[in-house]
């Protein structure tokens, strides 16, 4: 057992004094590996937190919505269709919604608009999410000026700021009472942007949806765990711009492990022939092989990793601000949540330092069949 | 130091770091748990059915809302504008509409 | 000790290129005498000595080494055969450019997996004997040709082989210095070992301190000393 760890040893020894000698060429193989693994790393860590932080914090969605749907636009929907879902079996409770979206022209940014079930900062007053507060410089006290659809302006007061910590959901919300929602949108009395229900058994749930169907058939139907599907896929890698990202990496990555699986130089060949011929076994030369192919692969995996996790969970993945702002004015300044575990690294692992290891391993098993007697030549 | 003794300290230590990250995330979780419970409630409470990640257009700023239509509100041909919309892919539900009442 | 019995090695067998390199030769080396297989290039010497280091297997014949019948042997006890009994001195020196002397005459007690430090000590020792122990941290690159031919030796003992074989080890040097390794080979011989040399050089076949030549010509044997 000694002996084999000793053999191993030297082994590596030798392994990293051949990567010593080009060292030029192994810096910048390392720096570009670490970049890759830096990439993919950040991008798993990033989605898996937000998907993650998905699952768990909109579970308190509504069980069923149901849109009214006028030319396949959503419009606004007549309360009357409440009595007539009352009547379901099943169905405990329905509740009208109003929640629309306002254009701020002073900075160019969308709010979203919400009336709370229990509006109590009064008449007059609103809430506000901490991004409109950065974007408008507005604070508790300050009045905001609103056009109305009528083109009167009327004057909200700033109540109270919503915690920065929510942000991941509030960012860009005003709370405003239901009168004054309807003042601004003109939304009439008797009408709700949509309905939200709750149901005693959630089995019945699809029942329901299609009893609702049946008696108001201009309306569309969404259930809860649709919502939760839908962050479920959220920066899906079949999404646009996450598959250009990722196919660039592995294109890079590709483009690596091809100059090495290539096959040796005639000098490598050399080499290889010349350890055969002092002793060395075709086993130890593919050791050694393995041993360089893990040690830039290894390296650059570490690394790699952990500037993702600082990038993400410290930086809050500063470095994809520009792709995911997008054209907003109001971008959400929330922290991602650490929910990494073992498979997120063991996938990386394997996308990465396996292939890397194989690609410098294989071109070597032909080369190190060589007979020795070569050298003697 | 001889090479594969610095090598091989030098995957230890990595290694040890990495537990550390684990570490690191699990306190760090534990520490946020009570934003997470005040986020959920705030869902139930506002009856909210989206994050708030893009606030360029309806269709990506309430994805789950959205209906096939929403992305064409401007014209029936219109082409994706938003560059958010190309992070986000067309949420399942109008990928299979009405599906569960079939 | 180091017995061949009918020999025949070709290359490129069955293709247009087919050659005898060695046709049908049968010797004894005795240990710990100096042998020289003397002939001009092309004729089979290297060959013979890559065929006697176990680096290749005859087309056809038996070599006995001590004994022990090693045609047949698997690759493996081959290498390790090869590693235990044999030390090199290649006609192209063959160090291994970019890495230290000192590294270089380690590497062939690397598989052995033994402790480092010994490794360390051995060849620091071997590389005095030779007189370049002030050079085991250059590069190779930065030697003369004296001094890599010394560090060659150096590396051919590192694994303490009794048979030291040698393919044309002064065609790099000049005259004076082919002396000196002619003293060095003779030394060697003093250890108890076998030394077994190919060379078409007056200094290496006419020194004193060889035993035995052997004329070599087109694969076949001339004649014996």
């Amino acid at each position: 057992m000694r002996n084999s760890i000793e053999h191993q040893k030297n082994i590596i020894d030798f392994a990293l004094s051949s990567l010593l000698r080009r060292k030029g060429k192994n810096a910048g193989l390392l720096f570009v590996y670490t970049l890759v693994v830096f990439a993919l790393a950040s991008v798993v860590f990033f989605t898996h937190s937000i998907r993650k932080e998905a699952s768990i914090i909109l579970e308190g969605t509504p069980e069923m919505i149901v849109q009214k749907i006028v030319a396949g636009r959503h419009d606004l929907i007549p309360l009357i269709y409440m009595d007539r879902i009352e009547k379901i079996r099943g169905v405990s409770s329905v509740k009208g919604r109003l929640w629309g979206y306002y254009y701020d022209p002073v900075v160019g940014a969308n709010y979203t608009l919400i009336v709370p079930e229990n509006f109590r900062s009064g008449e007059g007053n609103i809430v506000i999410g901490e991004g409109i507060s950065r974007t408008r410089l507005a604070f508790e006290g300050d009045t905001l000026e609103f056009r109305a659809y009528s083109g009167k302006i009327i004057n909200l007061k700033i109540k109270n700021i919503i915690s920065s910590e929510s942000e991941l959901l509030s960012s860009d919300l005003i709370m405003v009472s239901e009168n004054d929602f309807r003042r601004l949108f003109g939304t009439p009395v008797d009408y709700a942007v949509d309905l939200t229900l709750n149901v005693r058994n959630p089995r019945e749930l699809s029942t329901i949806a299609l009893k609702i169907s049946e008696i108001l058939p201009d309306t569309r139907i969404i259930l809860r765990d649709e919502i939760l599907r839908t962050y479920d896929s959220v920066f899906n890698w079949r999404g646009g711009i996450l598959i250009v990202i990722l196919s660039g990496a592995l294109l890079a990555f590709i483009i690596f492990a091809w100059d090495k699986a290539s096959g040796l130089s005639l000098d490598e060949r050399r080499e290889i022939g010349i350890l055969k011929a002092i002793g060395w076994e075709t086993s130890d030369i593919i050791l050694m092989k393995f041993w360089e192919g893990i040690g830039i692969s290894l390296t650059s995996f570490f690394s790699g990793i952990m500037l993702a996790y600082i990038h993400v969970f410290f930086t809050s993945a500063s470095l994809f601000e520009p792709v995911l702002k997008g054209w907003s004015v109001l971008y959400p300044q929330f922290k991602p949540i650490p929910f990494i575990d073992a498979s997120q690294i063991a996938t990386l692992f394997f996308l990465t330092v396996v292939p890397y290891t194989v690609a410098t391993v294989i071109p070597s098993w032909r080369a190190a069949t060589i007979d020795p007697d070569s050298v003697m030549r | 130091m001889r090479k594969s003794n610095l090598f091989l300290s030098y995957i230890a230590v990595n290694l040890l770091l990495l537990l550390l990250i684990f570490v690191h995330a699990s306190f760090k979780r534990n520490s946020d748990q009570r934003f997470v419970i005040e986020k959920r409630a705030m869902v139930k409470q506002l009856r909210l059915t989206d994050l708030c990640l893009f606030t360029d257009a309806s269709y990506t700023r309430h994805p789950s809302q959205a209906d096939l239509h929403t992305a064409f509100h401007d014209h029936p041909a219109s082409l994706e504008h938003f560059p958010s919309g190309s992070l986000l892919a067309p949420p399942p539900v109008i990928r299979r509409v009405n599906e569960k009442l079939d | 000790m180091i017995e061949l019995v009918n020999i025949r090695k070709v290359f490129n067998m069955g293709k247009p290129n087919e050659f005898t390199a060695i046709n049908g030769i049968s010797m004894q080396i005795d240990s710990g005498k100096m042998t020289v297989l003397k002939g001009p290039s092309g004729s089979g010497k290297t060959t013979l000595l890559s065929l006697i280091g176990c680096m290749a297997r005859p087309t056809s014949g038996r070599i006995h080494l001590m004994d022990r019948e090693i045609t047949s042997l698997p690759e493996r006890f081959l290498t390790e055969i090869r590693r235990k009994t044999f030390g090199f001195i290649f006609q192209q020196f063959n160090l291994i450019k970019g890495i230290t002397v000192l590294e270089n005459v380690m590497l062939p007690a690397y598989p052995g997996g033994e402790k480092y430090s010994l490794l360390k000590k051995r060849a620091m020792h071997l590389l005095d004997i030779f007189d370049i122990s002030r050079k085991a941290r250059d590069r190779v690159e930065w030697l003369s040709g004296g001094e890599a031919q010394r560090v060659t030796i150096a590396r051919a003992l590192m694994n303490n082989p009794f048979i030291v074989i040698a393919d044309e080890p002064t065609s790099h040097l000049d005259t004076k210095l082919s002396r000196e390794l002619m003293g060095i080979m003779g030394r060697l011989k003093e250890d108890n070992r076998t030394v077994l040399i190919a060379s078409h050089d007056p200094v290496v076949y006419e020194s004193d301190a060889v035993d035995r030549v052997i004329r070599i010509a087109d694969g076949k044997i001339e004649e014996h000393r």
